[in-house]
């Protein structure tokens, strides 16, 4: 379980968290919602330790990340996985040693067993036979996917999702969609994902938070999310539209 | 008067604190070097980047420097019918400063310009976070292994310089303007002594470790843009340019 309590957070004299308590529930798709710049990316990384909060405590699991450095911190991070808006592959490599990447790396694994298991989570997104391409070379859909495939190849308990459809058109933003729920029911960890995707995501979502003025504005299951008497909140959701909670059922049945 | 002291004051604590943060910078990288794994394949990969593709710009700017020295030298040895002294003249100014400071500043120019920009791409489309969130420490992974590979590479590439450089001078001083072939190399036996190799093999392993410390830095630093990346580009070529041309007299002056 993701705990924060308190966390505020201040970039460039700007403050964008302003006491942030947010649970993430374990085992469970978890997607934050809010305008753009109200701090969803940085709150996302204030879980996996890329930044420290100015105050505040973020929890994983009974241990206190927040003030955490080197070695200390990096083994809490075994446990997490992220796939960045644009992927983050690294450019220098194919997209099979992206993948082989975490592997070989981390785990120290070569040969065989290495491409066993690259294959198979390449083709888990779809991406089987492209191994041998370049980042550069692939569409933003294929990169979000190679991201993911790099994401789940060393079964992290918990993978933070930051705007996975982003620049995608809605066909390609529902496969990704549609594969990350997949993959969430198969595997079980705990999701945390960033998205403006409305009403999609509340069709994926086992619970959907939104951030407003840099703190939690609400958070509950999506049906009841969209029964909010929040003007603002009902505002900016209406926007994207509404799922009926009968619709929103069946299309978390149909992902599964 | 006050506004004109707290802005010389805000000056030196800005400029002090970021002297500060190269020194950690490059004394944490160093440290996670003793840490295993020793990834040798990333610093063959950085000797071959930094030192072998460097070798074609140095080999042509050491000739015609040798040339033009050999030119320059002839016409004023002339003068007090010393040319016999051509060899020790060119062979001096190569070894002692121009092969050093020219093949550190070329290095610079072609091989530093290139590390900030790549480590700046990498921190801007978030390749850096990415391998943090892999549990893998930037440091280590990514710059300690250039910092190796400038204290290797530079030295190769001035020992490179002052051959190419002194057969440039032959060139010219013999073949041209018609000096004894075995004058030139006889001044050069007699004049050249170990203390002189010793301070230009010092002053290469120090520039490479300028070249790589700075240019690393200004990359892994670089704002989040692309004005950033340009500006983190000019700053480590001229501050590394700097620093070269400072320390040389620093080391000179120490040698002499």
């Amino acid at each position: 379980m993701i705990k924060l309590v308190g966390v505020k957070k201040t970039l460039g004299g700007q403050p964008v968290l302003q006491g942030v308590d947010l649970v993430i529930p374990p085992g469970k798709l978890t997607t934050i919602i809010g305008r753009s710049g109200e701090g969803k990316s940085v709150l996302l990384k204030h879980m996996i330790g890329l930044l420290q909060p100015d105050e505040g405590e973020v929890w994983v699991d009974g241990t206190e990340i927040s003030r955490l450095k080197g070695q200390a911190l990096n083994e809490v991070r075994k446990r997490f996985a992220m796939l960045f808006q644009g992927a983050a592959l690294f450019d220098s490599l194919t997209v099979f040693e992206n993948v082989a990447f975490p592997l070989r790396e981390k785990l120290r694994m070569k040969g065989a067993s290495v491409t066993t298991r690259v294959e198979e989570k390449l083709e888990q997104v779809g991406l089987a036979g492209m191994g041998h391409k370049y980042p550069a070379e692939l569409s933003g859909g294929m990169r979000k996917r190679a991201g993911l495939a790099r994401a789940l190849v060393m079964q992290p308990e918990i993978i933070l999702f930051d705007e996975p459809t982003t620049g995608l058109d809605p066909l390609m933003a529902k496969s990704i969609h549609d594969l990350i729920t997949g993959m969430q029911r198969k595997f079980g960890f705990t999701g945390v994902m960033v998205s403006h995707e409305i009403p999609e995501i509340f069709g994926i979502s086992d619970y959907v938070a939104m951030l407003k003025r840099g703190k939690i504005a609400a958070m509950a299951e999506p049906v009841e999310f969209q029964q909010t008497a929040d003007p603002e909140i009902r505002e900016f959701i209406s926007v994207g539209g509404f799922v009926p909670p009968a619709t929103a059922s069946a299309i978390r049945q149909g992902v599964s | 008067m006050m506004r004109m002291l707290e802005r010389i004051g805000h000056g030196v604590l800005v400029h002090v604190g970021e002297m500060g943060r190269m020194l950690i910078f490059v004394v944490s990288s160093f440290a996670w070097l003793l840490r295993p794994p020793l990834r040798v394949d990333q610093i063959v990969k950085q000797v071959h980047f930094i030192g072998y593709k460097s070798t074609f710009v140095v080999v042509l700017t050491a000739g015609f420097t040798g040339m033009v020295l050999a030119l320059q030298g002839y016409y004023t040895l002339r003068k007090f019918g010393s040319e016999g002294l051509l060899g020790s003249a060119v062979a001096l100014s190569m070894i002692r400063e121009l092969g050093p400071v020219l093949a550190a500043l070329m290095v610079t120019a072609r091989a530093g310009s290139a590390m900030t920009a790549e480590i700046g791409i990498m921190r801007i489309t978030e390749q850096i976070d990415a391998l943090d969130t892999m549990a893998i420490n930037p440091l280590q992974y990514l710059i300690a292994p250039k910092l190796v590979a400038g204290l290797i590479g530079v030295p190769l590439l001035v020992a490179i310089f002052d051959v190419v450089g002194i057969y440039g001078g032959h060139l010219v001083g013999v073949e041209l303007l018609g000096v004894n072939a075995g004058s030139y190399w006889n001044s050069i036996e007699s004049s050249v002594e170990w203390k002189d190799v010793y301070g230009g093999i010092l002053k290469s392993i120090s520039f490479g470790l300028i070249v790589s410390w700075v240019c690393c830095y200004k990359g892994f630093y670089t704002r989040m843009s692309a004005e950033g990346l340009g500006t983190a580009t000019t700053e480590a070529v001229v501050l590394s340019s700097v620093l070269i041309l400072v320390w040389d007299y620093f080391l000179t002056s120490v040698l002499l």
